[in-house]
């Protein structure tokens, strides 16, 4: 475990979107992370369940998000994934720090952050190691 | 032998001395010893617990194949039939899964389960812009009959039971299989398997619903009516535990949960008109077999001894068959890790043993890989062969409730029960399931439980080998994993659009009005569907028929 980097008030100005895309219903890892980023200081925002990636986009303009988490355990990543991330991009959001989680098999990584995803983390990290990744990061504006 | 209560308890107390005497020695580890599911449990239970709880043998524990069934349905368990080995599979085009079956069906598997993909599930056709990337994914994916029919090719549906997941769009698949099993000629009575169909559960855990809950209630209680009129050896619905419990649900939640989503159905269905003895025989139970091995078997005992009691007392069945919880188990998902791959054989062994000793009717063992992508057949081999070693080689299936009557086990039988129990009181209060599923109850039970569990987690407080303890340097992966490609939707939306191009499209459109007009008069369902996928309806033509009269469910999200 590394130290933490923030304290949760200078958390507090970081909007974080987390996003359920496609006809996936496994939310349990996506409100346990919507969870403890709350509970860490951050500000968060959750799609809900069956987003479809311009539902997403949208949440996320609106918002004007420092960060999107998008948890697919559906094998659908490599649909969705890109299509959240070229619309975002396209909408202006440049610097928004997109996050991957879910069951992604390692040999789609590289795909992944080819299209612009920061980091990937399948289950078993610690919800410590994605708040401090987020720390590091996320965008100062 | 003085085994007279008061004295035992005299004993313990003498012991207990002797024990603390020598704790400055050999003091405890400075852990808390609780189940998986956080329950504190006692080092040591002794006869004079169970009299504390009030345990009788006669009334609680009984006979194998007697009331209230704690030690098992059957007279002679596993020593008449070993449970069904029943391994789940799903993926790509129904000719892959097909061959997968058939696999499966010459390896000695004596069941089949079949998985659908998320567009199935949610009623979309492969080639619907929100099937886009999910086509063959996580099951196989199902459209028309006529993938139906690819799916069971050359497989005999008079003679192996089929089991399918699947519980939004469930009215419809049944009807498919009714419909394929009308083509082939195989009598109504031989016609054996379960669907899924527990529609409260998805609300509840599994998110992949279609309609409101009422009108998808509606659906499954025609389903149910149907089945026990037309199809009287299929079970009708699953009463499904295992997506609560992956959800997140403690082992008391998951047990409480799904008796409580069953009881829902039983007061529907009675007031649809039916007699509880026409159609509980054919209520069948679906459960996660997770790690805590005592609070899984005990989970399994306190389930068939609840709703034995449930059915009799409360409402007034009469046939044993009405009675008897009967279940399928699975291992648990939630429990393998991508770490250290290999160790999941031995969670799954360890899992598949308690649900064995639990007494289950029907079992699927997870293969080793299931955390990284649908299982290889390698993997479901030896996930398959697990459950032939527990059957074959370690003698347990020699014996009924070989753990009855352990001192432990009725303790924590009893516990488990009595926590349900309250959980059960609280959801009457509420005014019963629906209600309580409505108001989001049981979902924010859930929520708290996998939170309060990844919490425990990262205080090292409950340990997971390979994730937060015993970490190792990994290499490369130790085996291949299955990797279903994108070209499956495409050839899958290819062959939907040659069925539509030669159908009898105008006798499409008549059917799904007929549909439609069932729906808004608040008929049974079924034979109107069955009638429009003989023709040919596709999934989502039904499905959307039947949106346009009951809308659709939105979840806010809470978190």
């Amino acid at each position: 475990m590394s130290q933490t980097t923030m304290t949760p008030a200078q958390r507090n100005r970081i909007r974080v979107l987390i996003a359920k895309p496609g006809l996936d219903g496994h939310d349990r890892g996506a409100k346990v992370i919507a969870r403890a980023l709350r509970d860490a200081g951050f500000e968060v925002i959750y799609t809900g369940l069956h987003q479809t990636p311009e539902m997403i986009i949208q949440a996320a303009v609106q918002e004007d998000v420092h960060v999107i988490g998008i948890s697919v355990l559906s094998g659908a990543h490599n649909a969705l994934v890109p299509e959240v991330i070229k619309g975002i991009r396209a909408a202006g959001l440049n610097d928004t720090l997109v996050l991957v989680g879910g069951i992604i098999p390692e040999e789609d990584f590289e795909g992944l952050k080819a299209a612009g995803t920061a980091m990937v983390f399948t289950p078993g990290t610690a919800l410590e190691d994605i708040i401090n990744y987020i720390d590091k990061s996320a965008p100062s504006r | 032998m003085a085994n007279d209560i008061k004295t035992i308890a005299e004993k313990r107390k003498e012991w207990e001395a002797r024990l603390s005497a020598t704790t400055s020695k050999f003091p405890e580890r400075p852990v808390r010893f609780s189940t998986l599911s956080d329950m504190e449990v006692p080092l040591l239970c002794t006869p004079d617990d169970l009299e504390n709880v009030g345990f009788d043998f006669e009334r609680d524990l009984g006979f194998p194949g007697e009331f209230p069934y704690t030690r098992g349905v059957q007279y002679n368990m596993y020593r008449g039939k070993l449970w069904t080995m029943r391994q789940f599979a799903g993926f790509s085009s129904p000719t892959e899964t097909n061959k997968r079956f058939k696999l499966l069906l010459e390896q000695g598997q004596t069941g089949l389960s079949t998985a659908f993909d998320m567009p199935t599930l949610m009623g979309y056709d492969c080639d619907s812009p929100k099937a886009m990337g999910e086509v063959g994914k996580c099951g196989v994916s199902v459209s028309s009959i006529e993938d139906m029919e690819e799916l069971f090719e050359g497989i005999p549906l008079g003679d192996v039971t089929t089991s399918m997941t699947i519980n939004g769009p469930a009215i419809v698949i049944l009807a498919m299989y009714y419909a394929m099993a009308e083509k082939r000629g195989v009598p109504r009575e031989k016609v054996k398997g379960t669907l899924q169909n527990d529609i409260l559960k998805e609300y509840i855990a599994q998110k992949e619903w279609l309609f409101p809950i009422a009108p998808a209630v509606k659906c499954v209680i025609d389903t149910i009516e149907y089945g026990t009129k037309h199809y009287p050896n299929w079970n009708t619905v699953s009463i499904s535990g295992y997506h609560i419990r992956e959800a997140g649900a403690t082992a008391v939640q998951e047990l409480a949960f799904t008796l409580a989503d069953g009881m829902a159905y039983v007061e529907e269905s009675i007031k649809r008109g039916m007699d509880v003895d026409e159609f509980a025989p054919r209520l069948s139970f679906f459960f996660d077999v997770h790690n805590d091995f005592f609070e899984e078997i005990a989970k399994f005992r306190a389930a068939r001894r609840i709703w034995a009691r449930m059915m009799k007392d409360r409402y007034g069945a009469k046939s044993p068959k009405s009675w008897m919880l009967r279940t399928h188990a699975q291992t648990a998902g939630v429990s393998l890790t991508a770490q250290q791959p290999m160790n999941n054989v031995v969670r799954v062994a360890i899992q598949a043993m308690a649900g064995v000793l639990g007494g289950v009717n029907s079992l699927h063992t997870n293969s080793m890989d299931e955390t990284l992508a649908l299982p290889t057949d390698e993997a479901v081999m030896v996930a398959l062969r697990t459950q032939q070693v527990i059957a074959e080689e370690s003698g347990v299936a020699n014996y009924a409730d070989p753990l009855g009557g352990s001192y432990l086990v009725e303790y924590l039988t009893k516990k488990v029960e009595d926590e349900a129990l309250a959980y059960i009181k609280k959801i009457d209060e509420m005014g019963g399931m629906i209600k309580a599923v409505e108001n989001g109850y049981p979902q924010a039970e859930i929520g708290n439980s996998a939170y309060h569990f990844q919490r425990q987690l990262e205080k090292k407080e409950k340990v997971m080998v390979g994730v937060n303890r015993y970490q190792a340097e990994e290499k490369k992966r130790a085996f291949d994993t299955l990797y279903i490609d994108r070209s499956v939707e495409k050839r899958q939306a290819e062959r939907l659009h040659a069925l539509k191009a030669k159908r009898d499209s105008a006798k499409v459109k008549q059917c799904l009005a007929v549909v439609k007009r069932a729906a808004e008069q608040n008929e049974n369902l079924m034979p109107s569907i069955i009638e429009a996928v003989k023709h040919y309806s596709t999934l989502q033509e039904v499905c959307d028929t039947l949106r346009s009269v009951y809308g659709e469910y939105r979840e806010e999200g809470k978190f």
